[in-house]
């Protein structure tokens, strides 16, 4: 599957930067406690503020939760080292960040997604958070502020930076990668992947070339993205905009870009000349993490079944395609349907009513009343209809499906009072008869319904509408 | 009187706290005004924590090692809820939440803080003159200067304020003023101290270390402060070392090589300048002294020393422009306000800065900078990566190395503060040790032609102070 092309002639070419905040219970460097929310300024030490003399001290468990991601996007997982990043900024208490620079904990990874496509995984590394800022007055803008307050509770919450290779082709193919990244992510505990509290943010890197070429052209970064739509917005308006840009004759200038959901518009924030010299260096109060080989084997040995497992898994049990599968691994009923489909149901069954009928969760539903209720259905005892409002009833209260199907009264017709039927419907609409005998397909069809919706409403929907149908195609043939 | 047998007497209950601390208020009190050793004397909190101890020791308890001895901290070491200004107007008024581990070891060891001694702004200095709060006087002498940047511990130590004092050593800020003020000052192996609540300058050169009056005394100063600390990732993992055991047992069979590179005169090619004769002659005595004691004395040399001092200052400047990029006046300290964040930054630190820390500031930024970094900062972490390998060779013949301390003994006021060069020189032998990591320590050895004191470094490899002071404890013996 690849995306239809968003600009006629042209092909966006895009790149992700994902930080997500890693789910520890204290803090990158200090003992203050990693918690969302809280009173401004409470979830702080001297190494969180960076008072003088304060020094930072590793938190392992931010590290093992960095090579479970690691593992988990098949990179390769390396000695690193922490760097210091250099600029100047109120909320970013030492004025530096400590990151990784040229060796980042993991390596070079990929990331299948539902398709089966790979996008690559340049590096995911760790660094700290930062404070934030609130400006008060002037409608929240900074320029325009009258003062601001910063709140450090976040500064210090261990980030992970997992950054993409240039793989993704639309918007389209973003959005899947980043709800394949938040969905392992997620399934592994390495973090809570909450875009709207921030705990995942996401910086695209968007670039436009012509069809059929393979040089990369300039890219811009585009930041301040909310949410995967917005995401998607943004990615169609930049690469809009640059190939805007080329076509009236002029070049794309390599920038930062901020994404502005009320004009719907990515503005300017600075040019590659004006870009931070980040003056990277070694951080000398830490030393390099050198994680063991027995170490990073523990880690593995932990890992749950990751999506991509999953789909597979599922696949394999319902002789579908892996994309097939993609919802109900997504929804987590999985388990829930291969279980089922142990237990003898009509894989394509069990799949259609978790797709259409459990978007809401599965409730009380256990895997031997969903087969017990596919069965009834595959054998005739009920209809599409009738399995939906039993399987509703499930979901809600458990129990037995034969038990709710007679509480509804619904009991399977007798095929001699279904002909009876069919045949009295028959002699009373001989026109559309004709059609059903005599139509074309398109025809045939349209009457076909109109046989089967009177029968239904004659039967108060209790008939089954695939054997209505095949007492039509023979009484046709005879 | 010793600081060992000062707290023996306190733990016995031969002495108060309280008469031990009024008696170094006392000599406070009379010779401060022209030394100014101090940024802020601690008289009152010293004498409540004095009495607390005398009513300890009472209940039959034991406060430590350092019962009831005053100790001086550099004011670069964090003390919660007393001011920690390093010198600078920057961080005048700021008083820490916290205490540096340092300082929460010598008062776990019954020692008693009597005050915050001065230094050169951020540690960056060799003559304690580039304080914003005025310089230090050598108590020797007071038109001179007591060495730097740790020069009023120096001076503290060397006016009898406080048999011990606490310094921090960047590129020799313990050893020069050590020397330049006749006291023992000892920058231990990097890591063996913890540097938790020092307030960083060159994080991968800092140590904290003690100045004594005594071999003795350092010694037993470093045992208290020294060993593991969970808060530094830097920190070693290994207990302090038991030096004061070792003290009395002489060099006999120890082989130690006189550094060429670092001894300057006629007969030295490559070596380092401005080592002036006096100096040289008193390490050269120093070498016979340990040599008549039983040591194995000869030249050494660790040729890439004298490229030292050019690749600390571009590593320590470095490493400071990253570590004082915090003092920005949105959290502590100083602020100068101004119409953004960005102005206030610059009125805050244009205001708050002197000369010397601004002129390492750009020095560290530049050598950082994109398409500046492989030729500076890159280069200067390969010559300190030579330095390593060459004192390793050194030590394969070597137990310990030798050299003098600072090129001259204690210069005037004023003599060197127009020439920035001409100061950084005053750490041409100590910086090696900082960029290999390594222990060494200055005893004094008799005196100039000025007859003002000379300090002989011993170097050691890392983690062989207890070997490096059993030399020092030689050479106080055989001072002349």
């Amino acid at each position: 599957m690849s995306e239809q092309p968003l600009i006629p002639g042209w092909e966006v070419v895009i790149g992700l930067e994902v930080h997500a905040e890693l789910a520890t219970v204290t803090k990158m460097f200090s003992s203050a406690p990693n918690q969302f929310g809280g009173e401004p300024n409470t979830n702080v030490d001297p190494v969180s503020l960076g008072l003088p003399g304060s020094l930072p001290v590793l938190n392992e468990r931010a590290v093992e939760l960095a090579i479970r991601v690691g593992l988990a996007l098949d990179c390769r997982i390396q000695r690193s080292v922490f760097a210091r990043k250099n600029y100047f900024y109120p909320d970013m208490p030492k004025d530096f960040q400590i990151s990784q620079y040229d060796l980042p904990i993991n390596g070079v990874g990929s990331l299948e997604l539902p398709d089966g496509r790979r996008i690559g995984i340049e590096r995911a590394h760790l660094e700290e958070d930062t404070g934030k800022s609130t400006h008060v007055g002037g409608g929240g803008r900074i320029h325009e502020a009258g003062h601001s307050l910063i709140d450090y509770n976040r500064s210090g919450v261990p980030l992970i930076e997992i950054v993409s290779a240039p793989d993704m082709r639309g918007a389209e193919d973003a959005r899947a990668y980043v709800s394949e990244l938040r969905a392992i992510l997620v399934a592994i505990g390495a973090s809570d992947g909450k875009m709207e509290e921030g705990s995942m943010r996401v910086d695209c890197n968007v670039s436009v070339r012509r069809e059929g070429t393979t040089e990369l052209g300039t890219r811009c970064e585009v930041k301040n993205i909310n949410s995967l739509r917005s995401m998607g917005r943004a990615i169609e308006y930049e690469a809009r905009r640059q190939v805007d840009l080329i076509e009236s004759g002029e070049t794309v200038e390599q920038q930062t870009r901020h994404w502005n959901e009320d004009d719907g518009c990515t503005h300017k924030l600075r040019s590659k000349e004006e870009a931070y010299d980040y003056r990277y260096f070694p951080e000398p109060d830490l030393v390099p993490v050198e994680p063991s080989d027995e170490w990073i084997a523990e880690i593995r040995a932990t890992l749950p079944m990751l999506p991509r497992d999953r789909r597979r898994r599922l696949a394999d049990v319902a002789a579908v395609e892996p994309s097939d599968t993609a919802l109900t691994v997504e929804r987590g009923m999985d388990d829930l349907a291969v279980d089922t489909i142990a237990a003898g149901a009509d894989a394509a069954r069990v799949l259609v009513h978790v797709e259409n009928n459990l978007a809401d969760g599965a409730g009380e539903l256990t895997a031997a009343s969903f087969a017990a209720l596919v069965a009834m259905e595959t054998g005739g005892d009920l209809t599409a209809t009738q399995a939906k409002t039993v399987l509703a009833d499930l979901v809600a209260s458990g129990g037995d499906p034969t038990a709710h199907a007679a509480t509804h009264g619904f009991e399977a017709m007798d095929t001699s009072d279904l002909e009876d039927l069919v045949d009295r419907l028959i002699a009373e609409h001989p026109d559309d008869w004709a059609g059903f005998v005599g139509g074309d397909d398109r025809e045939r069809r349209k009457k076909s319904g109109f046989f089967v919706g009177l029968v239904m409403r004659a039967t108060q929907g209790q008939a089954d509408g695939r054997i209505v149908n095949e007492l039509l195609a023979r009484r046709a043939t005879e | 009187m010793s600081a060992r047998s000062t707290a023996a007497a306190v733990r016995a209950g031969e002495r108060s706290a309280r008469s031990v601390v009024e008696e170094h208020l006392a000599v406070i009190d009379s010779h401060e005004g022209e030394i100014h050793a101090f940024n802020l004397v601690l008289a009152d909190e010293a004498l409540t924590r004095a009495d607390d101890l005398d009513r300890r020791i009472a209940d039959g308890e034991d406060p430590g090692p350092l019962a009831g001895v005053p100790v001086a901290l550099k004011d670069n070491l964090c003390t919660r809820g007393i001011d920690t200004t390093c010198g600078s107007r920057i961080l005048e008024g700021w008083r820490p939440p916290y205490d540096a581990t340092v300082v929460e070891r010598l008062a776990g060891a019954g020692a008693v803080a009597i005050g915050k001694t001065n230094l050169d702004e951020f540690a960056m200095g060799s003559s304690t003159e580039n304080s914003a709060f005025g310089p230090t006087r050598n108590p020797l002498d007071t038109s001179r200067v007591p060495g730097g940047s740790s020069g009023g511990s120096a001076a503290a130590v060397a006016a009898g304020f406080a048999p011990l004092a606490l310094g921090s050593d960047t590129g020799g800020s313990i050893r020069q003023p050590a020397a330049l003020c006749g006291t023992v000052g000892v920058k231990p192996t990097y890591g063996r101290v913890s540097r938790y609540g020092l307030v960083a300058f060159g994080s991968s050169l800092d140590q904290i270390g003690p100045f004594a009056n005594s071999v003795e005394d350092a010694a037993l100063l470093l045992e208290v402060i020294g060993g593991h600390d969970p808060r530094d990732s830097t920190s070693i993992p290994e207990a302090s070392p038991d030096l004061l055991g070792g003290l009395g047992q002489g060099v006999e069979g120890l082989r130690i090589g006189l550094i060429s590179e670092l001894m300057g005169g006629p007969d030295q090619a490559a070596s380092v300048e401005g080592i002036a004769d006096d100096v040289r002659a008193r390490v050269e005595q120093a070498a016979e002294a340990l040599a008549a004691a039983g040591a194995t004395v000869e030249h050494a040399s660790v040729p890439s020393t004298i490229y030292g001092l050019s690749a600390y200052y571009l590593i320590a400047p470095a490493e400071a422009s990253s570590n004082l990029a915090r003092f920005d006046g949105v959290r502590f300290g100083l602020r100068v306000d101004a119409d953004t964040a960005a102005e206030m930054n610059t009125a805050t630190r244009t205001a708050g800065f002197g000369d010397e820390v601004k002129r390492r500031i750009m020095l560290g930024t530049y050598a950082l900078s994109a398409g500046y970094y492989d030729a500076y900062y890159g280069k200067s972490q390969k010559v300190r990566t030579l330095i390593q390998q060459d004192f390793a060779r050194a030590y394969e013949s070597f137990d310990l190395l030798l050299s003098p301390t600072a090129p001259t003994t204690a210069f005037p006021l004023g003599d060197k503060t127009g020439d920035p060069m001409l100061m950084y020189l005053n750490d041409v032998c100590t910086i090696p040790s900082n960029l290999a990591g390594h222990p060494s320590m200055s005893v004094p050895f008799g005196s100039g032609d000025d007859g003002l004191p000379v300090g002989v470094q011993v170097l050691a490899p890392a983690l062989a102070e207890a070997t490096m002071f059993r030399a020092a404890a030689v050479l106080e013996e055989a001072a002349p």
